[in-house]
């Protein structure tokens, strides 16, 4: 961290030979080509963004016959349309995309949490062996486990049920590989030692001092898995059938799927898909301060 | 208890045969408790990975036996069939073709992807660029949006009656290209993935690039490097570690497209439903009801993936070591 500042704040004038001017005016000159080349990269990557904030405004009519980019007039009638469409489904979609999300996240990062400490500060027979194993899930590609997941869990009688999107994800390899990491970083062995000392239990060393201290890497995880199940399509897919139940991606595939019959069906998708894609952009912006992304990449501040 | 933060990620735990005696009183009462802590990681992995991929492979090898008239109990019995499935599905012209298509999206967007986000990462990362907090954020946005609601956006964006590029092209009097069709759907969709990839992997990389010490740098900069030549001799060998890694997720992701293709799917009839190999297991699966050769399907392209993405982890392994006897 230090080290980036003192390299990005050097002032440009101890570098030797500057025969381009005085250092105060090449310390103000901006680097054109990084940054206009940065600036494309965002324009990009906002254009469907802006695409559909100013798509969603437009009626059925609007929408085929005026400039892509010129906002039109009907976004109150599409905002009720979609809330009348079947009764609100749409909403209840949002809410089980949060409860699969939230509640999945949760289990998940509580799994990690437990896995990862133990992993990372008990020396035990097997825990390679074990971190071994549950890092080849990681390797493992989804199809090899979507479809056989559902086979099983048609045997046990649990398909088309919010278990069934919940359960197969709250395992996370890679949620485990954080927590290890920031485990090991953030929880000094002689803290624990100490409170084994004091006579508490190891769960109890674990959900009173070692919890609080790996909170904010298990911010990271809760967030990584969060974004992985909203954005998950493939096993809601394969599993659900019941459109009560189905997450937001699924049902706005659904509702696309029969606007490709009924056009008039398009002005839905579109303004379901901007209230889609606010929570958790606005999600992002709030969270990046506190999200450090840095863990993403398993490094550690020390 | 030793430190754990000086003991390498990969190292050996300390001979458990013998615990050390000094710790004996400490450690004796806790003995079990790091295999309870590390139960519901098992019992998960055991459940929701190791079942099913033993399922799959059970399943692979096996098919269906109708008796008679397939009518009753006992009528249908599940035999073992060996490798049949498997060369069925290695023969299978949809399976081949699906595999072809995926392998040419993969070629466009795992080297688009990873070299944009190489090239953000270091424009990020040198001096006198302005803005980069608002362009970091901008270019990693897309990660927050899921591969279907992307696929729908572009989707839209390529319709000829809604698209901005058609309604240009149109008023320039120019030839309006079929997005949806042909050559240029490989385009569209890999343009989807790379929108909705790149930003992740420039803060994988750019990380990495933030660890450099500045010492090295320093060494640099009296040598009287350039940034370009700073970035080409000094950041990309420093940060290849990140890059390899990132190549080798890309590969296993990439082969398994199905979200993309499946919701552009409403909006052309170029897309056909075995258009990439895992929704070819999903029709076998679903479609036929043939879960025999679904799960062979999906064997195979398991298979596929990890030789591909382990070859290239290898093939790496070797040029980084050749490099450095060099």
């Amino acid at each position: 961290m230090s080290s980036l500042a003192v390299r990005k704040d050097a002032p440009a004038g101890i570098t030797p030979g500057t025969a381009q001017g005085p250092p105060p005016a090449r310390r103000r000159r901006i680097a054109l080509v990084p940054t206009l080349t940065l600036a494309l990269g965002a324009l990009y990557c906002l254009l469907p963004v802006a695409w559909v904030v100013i798509a969603a405004t437009k009626s059925g009519r609007e929408l085929f016959s005026t400039f892509t980019f010129l906002p039109g007039t009907g976004l109150a009638d599409n905002l009720s349309d979609l809330n009348a469409y079947r009764d609100g489904v749409y909403w209840t979609w949002m809410g089980n995309s949060a409860l699969y999300a939230g509640l999945g996240a949760l289990l998940s990062t509580a799994v990690s949490a437990v896995s990862g400490y133990a992993l990372a500060i008990y020396r035990f027979r097997g825990r390679e062996t074990v971190f071994n194993i549950l890092m080849a899930g990681v390797l493992m590609p989804p199809v090899i486990l979507a479809v056989p997941q559902y086979l099983l869990l048609a045997e046990a009688d649990l398909t088309d049920s919010y278990a069934s999107v919940l359960l197969p994800l709250v395992l996370s390899p890679y949620g485990v590989y954080l927590a290890r990491i920031y485990a090991a970083a953030a929880v000094p062995a002689d803290v624990v030692e100490a409170g084994r000392m004091d006579g508490a239990g190891e769960w109890r060393i674990f959900t009173r001092i070692a919890l609080p201290m790996m909170v904010p890497g298990l911010v990271t995880v809760f967030l990584f898995q969060f974004v992985a199940v909203w954005n998950n399509f493939l096993l809601p897919y394969i599993m659900l059938s019941d459109d009560e139940k189905f997450p937001i991606t699924l049902g706005l595939f659904t509702l696309l799927e029969q606007g490709a019959n009924t056009p008039a069906l398009y002005t839905l998708v579109i303004t379901g898909a901007l209230l889609a894609v606010g929570p958790l952009i606005a999600l992002f912006l709030v969270v990046q301060r506190f999200w450090s992304l840095d863990l993403l990449s398993g490094a550690v501040k020390s | 208890m030793r430190d754990p933060r000086r003991e390498p990620a990969g190292g050996v735990a300390a001979p458990a045969g013998r615990p050390p005696r000094a710790r004996a009183r400490s450690h004796g009462r806790g003995r079990g408790a790091p295999y309870l802590f590390l139960l519901p990681a098992t019992v998960l992995f055991a459940l929701f990975f190791a079942l099913p991929i033993g399922y799959a492979l059970w399943l692979s090898l096996h098919k269906v036996e109708v008796k008679g008239l397939g009518l009753g109990a006992g009528a249908r019995a599940e035999v073992w069939a060996g490798v049949e499935n498997h060369t069925a599905a290695l023969t299978d012209s949809e399976l081949l073709s699906g595999a072809l298509r995926v392998l040419g999206y993969g070629a466009i967007v795992v080297p688009v992807m990873l070299g944009l986000a190489l090239v953000f990462a270091l424009m990020l990362d040198s001096e006198k660029v302005r803005g980069t907090r608002f362009t970091r954020l901008a270019i990693f946005l897309p990660y927050a949006v899921p591969g279907v609601v992307a696929a729908l956006l572009w989707g839209f964006l390529y319709l000829p009656d809604v698209s901005p590029f058609h309604f240009v092209l149109d008023r320039l009097g120019m030839p309006q290209p079929d997005l949806l069709d042909g050559g240029p759907l490989y385009l569209a969709l890999s343009n989807i993935a790379v929108w909705g990839g790149t930003g992740f992997n420039m803060i994988v990389i750019y990380t990495a690039l933030r660890a450099i010490p500045a010492e090295v740098y320093e060494a640099a900069r009296l040598d009287g490097a350039t940034p370009l030549q700073t970035a080409l001799r000094i950041k990309i060998p420093m940060v290849a570690p990140s890059l390899v890694l990132t190549f080798f997720f890309s590969i296993i992701a990439t082969l398994q497209v199905f979200s993309e293709p499946t919701t552009l799917k409403p909006l052309t009839n170029s897309v056909s439903t075995t258009w990439s190999p895992l929704m070819k297991v999903y029709q076998d699966a679903f479609g036929k009801g043939d879960i025999h050769a679904a799960a062979a399907g999906a064997v195979l392209i398991a298979v596929a993936t990890l030789l591909l993405s382990f070859g290239f982890l290898r093939a790496a392994n070797s040029r980084t070591r050749q490099e450095e006897a060099r």
